[in-house]
């Protein structure tokens, strides 16, 4: 009975008790869940348009990060830093679009992910041998980012407290999804790029350059990762512990399908509050820790009942 | 010249299905295990032994797992550490519960236990495939992970969190496992049980089993459509691989590491036996033996020859020195051979059938 009391009562009941700190669970799950989003943005553009299972996403994302901090630190002005990180990632795709996209085209996914986590290596090893392992601050305020926080009342006596950073996060994430958007709608590349991720050899057969749209997704998902650095260096630290949460994008791609943007959004959402609230109410239960594994459960569970995600074009297979 | 099946025939079934039908890779073959099993133990230091070979071999093993499940079946994995560690920690408990029963029979038993797992974490590859899969052997690997670090009863509730392998002996008295174990001892037992399992392995590949495990790797539908029941082949690949990771897991704490944390076990381990499956060559069983050299010996070999050759940048450097030329390289020969390096095998011995001439 206690068990399922545990499970069944007690959560919802500590929800109804505490409902401001229910708002501020939620808050907190919705901003990790948007960050999540980015990176999952990260692999949903090479995918869609390369059929490439981006592993050195959450590398390029601590990659970034690090080349910008280490540029600061060497005593560049800040804005210039900023830019010749662009640069650096401008740098960074054409040259995987050169020595790997290129000779390893048409490969079965498995191979193109390895060449990938090839990558992981070279970066790990790059960036460390640069700007050295040991864990950066991110230059928030230098940047220009809010720092600080603002308490909300809220109910009866309870107050929500929302960081500055975490509120400029949740705007960049949601100005850039837009402009993506935009960007895949409304412009000539934009149209191009969907062409290719629809049919490499149709695409090609009316004049899309391949070569060029590879090296634009992997420019473009290097600026999102950069974007995404920056978010996550400012609530942690910038160390190659970043890594893993590219491991957490995975149930949140499975959960919005591999090609789909929203899906990318939404599916960030549900594992960010999930995680959150597993953890906070659930996880006592089990010991605690249980944020882990609890993302890709969810995933397990979801799969399941739909193998191709929320928003994930509907698997045919034909013999 | 010398590798020519010219004048061998072959005048009976069994001949025809022999696993070296030349004469000339029976005798390479018998070399290698003559070298393996009486020169390596004579020559070699300890740090060989120790560092290199011993490592080497339960990393093959670990690959060879591996290659079962995602070479020969087509299901991709990611939980290979997981499954590892469920055979070692079972092996230490068992050994802790039984210890006078002997510690092989326990370490072989002990991969019943990752199997019985490995089938649980199958199961959703009965509807999910492909990079789907991954997500599910990764909710294996940190679910696993965390029961290590979270459940006190598998690690008997020691303050430490982590596991050692206790002194075991045989019952003549010869210490298998344990700080005082010889290095030669340790190597023949890991060694006499590789060759074993790598034996059973190949012959559980060329009957029935391993075809149908095939026939759902290459077109699970056309498969079916064949006769070939999906759940027995995908489900008997998953517990297939995982006891031979199992096993793998166990001789990694007892005869290799002796103490262990749970982040021995981590997604990092399951990484480095992925890229030993796919450089050495997916279905390929002498390609696990490659993948598991060039991947386990490389660094090591570079940590070492790069100062030999002059370039002193420090040890952290060459250790990042390292990670950026293991990259290069794996990207280099995914596009240079794709099939990796038992493909390159293969060339290299229909070149040298020809030989000396350019072709036949």
């Amino acid at each position: 009975m206690d068990l399922l009391n545990g499970i069944f009562i007690a959560p919802f009941v500590q929800m109804a008790d505490a409902p401001d700190f229910l708002v501020q669970v939620l808050w907190e799950g919705f901003v990790s869940g948007i960050l999540y989003a980015l990176i999952a943005l990260g692999f949903v553009l090479i995918f869609k348009a390369s059929g490439v299972f981006n592993f050195a996403q959450g590398i390029m994302v601590v990659f970034a990060a690090l080349t910008l901090v280490g540029l600061y630190q060497k005593g560049v002005p800040v804005i210039l830093a900023l830019i010749l990180t662009m640069a650096v990632m401008g740098i960074l795709a054409l040259a995987v679009e050169r020595f790997i996209m290129r000779p390893l085209v048409n490969q079965p996914h498995v191979i193109l992910l390895m060449a990938t986590i090839g990558l992981t290596y070279f970066l790990v090893g790059l960036g460390e041998f640069v700007f050295g392992g040991e864990p950066k601050q991110m230059i928030t305020t230098e940047l220009g980012l809010p720092t600080g926080s603002t308490e909300i009342p809220f109910g009866a006596q309870g107050v929500v407290i929302l960081q500055h950073i975490d509120i400029a996060a949740a705007v960049i994430a949601i100005a850039m999804v837009t402009a993506l958007a935009l960007f895949f709608n409304r412009t000539r590349i934009g149209r191009a790029l969907r062409a290719v991720a629809d049919d490499h050899q149709a695409a090609l057969s009316v004049g899309i350059s391949l070569h060029q749209i590879w090296a634009i997704v992997w420019f473009a998902s290097g600026l999102v990762a950069l974007a995404t650095g920056i978010m996550w260096g400012a609530r942690s630290d910038v160390s190659f512990a970043l890594e893993i949460i590219a491991l957490r994008a995975l149930p949140v791609l499975i959960l919005g399908g591999f090609t789909s943007v929203p899906g990318a959004i939404v599916g960030g959402l549900i594992v960010g509050i999930g995680e959150k609230i597993g953890e906070i109410y659930w996880g006592p239960l089990l010991g605690g820790g249980i944020e882990s594994w609890l993302a890709y459960m969810i995933a397990l569970v979801f799969l399941l009942f739909r193998p191709q995600g929320l928003f994930g074009e509907r698997i045919i297979e034909r013999v | 010249m010398f590798y020519r099946e010219a004048g061998q025939f072959k005048s009976s079934y069994a001949t025809d299905q022999a696993i070296f039908p030349l004469l000339q890779d029976r005798i390479g073959f018998f070399t290698i295990l003559a070298i393996a099993f009486i020169a390596v133990p004579l020559l070699a230091d300890d740090f060989i032994l120790d560092a290199i070979a011993i490592p080497f071999l339960i990393l093959t093993l670990a690959t060879i797992g591996l290659n079962v499940l995602t070479g020969y079946a087509g299901q991709l994995s990611l939980g290979t550490g997981g499954f590892m560690g469920v055979g070692a920690y079972a092996c230490y408990k068992l050994t802790t519960a039984f210890p006078d029963v002997n510690i092989i029979l326990l370490i072989l038993l002990s991969g019943v236990f990752s199997a019985g797992v490995g089938l649980v974490f199958g199961l959703p590859s009965l509807r999910i495939k492909g990079l789907y899969l991954v997500v599910t052997t990764l909710a294996a690997q940190f679910f696993l992970e965390w029961c290590f670090i979270r459940i006190g009863w598998l690690y008997n509730y020691n303050v430490s969190g982590a596991i050692d392998s206790p002194e075991r002996s045989l019952a003549g008295g010869l210490v298998l496992t344990g700080p005082n174990a010889d290095s030669v001892t340790r190597y023949l037992v890991v060694l006499a049980i590789v060759a074993v399992m790598t034996l059973l392995v190949k012959n559980l590949i060329r009957g029935r089993i391993g075809r149908s495990w095939m026939m759902i790797r290459d077109m699970d539908i056309a498969a079916e459509l064949m006769g070939v029941r999906p759940l027995v082949a995908k489900l008997s690949a998953f517990a297939v691989s995982s006891y031979i990771c199992g096993v793998a897991g166990a001789m990694f704490v007892f005869f290799y590491l002796g103490s262990v944390e749970p982040s021995a076990f981590s997604i990092t381990l399951s990484f480095q036996i992925l890229f030993m499956v796919i450089i050495g060559g997916l279905g390929s069983l002498i390609g696990c033996y490659f993948g598991a050299a060039f991947i386990w010996i490389l660094p090591i070999f570079l940590r070492n020859a790069l100062p030999a050759i002059g370039i002193d940048i420090g040890a952290e450097n060459i250790v990042h020195l390292t990670s950026m030329i293991v990259g290069v390289l794996i990207i280099l020969f995914l596009i240079l051979e794709p099939h990796g390096l038992a493909r390159l095998w293969q060339l290299g011995k229909e070149k040298l059938r020809v030989w000396p001439f350019p072709y036949a």
